[in-house]
């Protein structure tokens, strides 16, 4: 009987501890754990999209902190007026998907020949590929914008390209990190074979290691693109007044809200600035990288295993 | 032959890289010794062109002696970053283990934590900050009863309260940490594992012995990832300051040349404390 009671015991303390830790009591620790932190992650968001319904009534009623009393449109449209939201987006799309494009492209050659060809003084200049991104944008950009201001090339997308061309964009350096860490890991042997066959090394990169690349690029393009978007201190000097971002219209957004709606001391009220129509502002303004991300969220968490950065 | 061989090869290879060493001394190298040209110099900016007439260490002097709000946020920024950045690495640790658990659902909670790192931009933290997005809470709340400038050092108390008021941006910036502990959790052997239970090593004498000495090394890269997104978020107050004096008239070009790589030598420092630090505790084992 004794040793019955000990035997179910043993079971049920396996079940719910199990024997290296993944039993359901373990388990639900971790769920539990897991929640509160994604809870407290998502806040901010939570915060954002229910004030960005309110309207003037529910921000001052005490009774409502959370929940608006029904879905008060009329913020996103103010928010929409005062970025000029269609054309701003545009322009946001263009000033980081061409950069975007442009820097994978450019970061894939150079990668390449850093994985693949013994070059003498190879390691230093690695070296410093990797330093490139330790250097802060600060210290660079004042003679890059004079060098651009000379050129004419300031408002232009050019001054985002020209530099992304060369490997010297918004964190080169990783994409280039990233296509060295992905081209050595493919076999040489499939080069030799093709080298047999009499294929030139531009060959073998372009047909064999390119398509072999793709998630590579699909990383690089995709991290880009959201960093290349997100940016605001060289957007604010390279683009200057000609070209807008998103973010840059958000950093602006008060001022241009009083140049849109001007107060007016006849008017009602409900026509100032209220934090309602900030958060509508600040919504609209990643909701195009939430509809990116909801699409392609699989090659953003999985980029690290895929490129295999963290080195073997 | 053999060395024609390997001439072409190099030839070849530089065909792919030359892009980059012309890209690093154009856009790269140039700046880096015109800013510290600039930094010496009084920088004016005319219609015909950038005039500068040296004037030594001025700049450096104005810049840590004079304008006491930079050597202030400076400092603040030593010190915070020196205290964030561990808390980060040890908070991604921390959930990285707690995702590598074999649960269903776990892709969910990756992706909700990967988040932030896509839309986190200056302006958008900036408004989600200000309107008090960014504390859960309650927390002023607690602040303010728990009376902490009273019974605590300055310095301390106001660690503290930074603490306590930007633990969502602790959160927030630890996504891409998270993710390179997860690849380094991953490849780990699980043989190991079971040899040291067998051997009779407990869960947590396992976590101290064998996984954080595999991670040593995605310490130090996450270390020195976390340090550098700090330091080039556009609303860190140094670079706010550094942005300011760009285009203010009184100082100019010069005086920020000197504050941006004033900037940049802390940072180096700061880097170099925390991989120090790190790599010490690899040699003590």
């Amino acid at each position: 009987m004794k040793g019955i009671d000990r035997r179910t015991i043993d079971k049920t303390k396996r079940v719910l501890w199990g024997f290296t830790g993944e039993g359901i009591v373990y388990k639900l620790a971790v769920y539990f754990l897991l929640s509160l932190i994604g809870f407290v992650y998502l806040y901010p968001l939570f915060y954002m999209i229910t004030y960005s319904f309110m309207n003037t009534e529910d921000l001052i009623n005490p009774l409502i902190t959370y929940i608006p009393s029904g879905f008060y449109m009329d913020n996103f449209a103010k928010a929409a007026e005062v970025m000029d939201f269609l054309n701003t987006l545009w322009q946001n799309v263009l000033a980081s998907f061409v950069p975007a494009v442009v820097q994978t492209v450019s970061a894939a050659v150079i990668g390449y020949g850093f994985a693949r060809f013994r070059i003498p003084g190879k390691s230093v200049l690695f070296a410093l590929v990797l330093a490139t991104f330790i250097i802060p944008p600060q210290i660079t950009m004042i003679p890059q914008f004079l060098m651009f201001k000379d050129l004419g090339l300031i408002g232009s997308i050019f001054s985002y390209i020209i530099p992304a061309a060369f490997g010297q964009g918004i964190k080169s350096g990783l994409f280039i990190l990233i296509f060295y860490q992905f081209f050595r890991s493919i076999p040489k042997s499939l080069e030799e074979a093709a080298q047999i066959d009499g294929a030139g090394a531009y060959k073998i990169f372009a047909v064999i290691c390119v398509p072999m690349a793709v998630p590579a690029f699909i990383i690089s393009f995709l991290f880009s693109m959201v960093w290349y978007w997100n940016e605001t201190l060289l957007a604010a000097l390279y683009l200057g007044d000609k070209l807008t971002t998103l973010p840059l219209e958000l950093q602006n957004f008060a001022v241009t809200y009083q140049k849109v709606f001007p107060a007016d001391p006849n008017a009602q009220t409900g026509r100032s600035l209220n934090e309602a129509i900030n958060m509508a502002g600040t919504f609209l303004n990643i909701i195009p990288l939430l509809i990116v991300y909801f699409f392609t969220q699989r090659w953003f968490v999985e980029s690290i295993e895929r490129s295999g950065i963290t080195g073997e | 032959m053999k060395i024609r061989y390997r001439l072409r090869e190099a030839l070849i290879g530089l065909s792919f890289i030359w892009i980059w060493i012309v890209g690093f001394l154009v856009f790269t190298c140039y700046p880096l010794i015109r800013t510290l040209l600039f930094s010496f110099s009084q920088v004016k900016i005319t219609a015909d062109g950038v005039k500068t007439t040296f004037i030594g260490w001025e700049n450096y002097r104005n810049a840590l002696f004079l304008n006491v709000e930079f050597g202030d946020t400076l400092a603040t920024y030593f010190v915070e970053t020196l205290v964030i950045v561990p808390i980060i690495v040890v908070f991604a640790l921390i959930v990285s283990l707690l995702l590598n658990v074999k649960i269903r659902g776990k892709g969910i909670f990756r992706t909700i934590y990967f988040l932030p790192v896509i839309i986190t931009s200056g302006p958008v933290i900036k408004q989600l900050m200000d309107q008090g997005a960014t504390t859960l809470p309650g927390i002023q709340t607690i602040i303010e009863m728990s009376k902490l400038h009273e019974s605590m050092p300055e310095l301390l108390a106001d660690l503290i309260v930074f603490l306590l008021t930007s633990f969502i941006t602790i959160l927030w910036f630890s996504g891409v940490q998270m993710l390179i502990f997860l690849a380094g959790l991953q490849k780990l052997d699980s043989s190991m594992y079971e040899a040291a239970s067998i051997d009779g090593a407990s869960r947590w004498e396992s976590f101290w012995k064998l996984t954080l000495p595999a991670l040593n090394p995605m310490i130090i890269v996450n270390m020195v990832y976390t340090v550098i997104m700090q330091s080039v978020f556009s609303l860190n107050p140094v670079i706010t300051q550094i942005q300011s004096a760009m285009y203010d008239a009184k100082y100019g070009m010069g005086y920020s040349a000197a504050m941006a790589w004033i900037y940049f030598l802390v940072m180096l420092v700061l880097l170099s404390v925390l991989v120090l630090v790190t790599r010490q505790r690899e040699t003590n084992r």
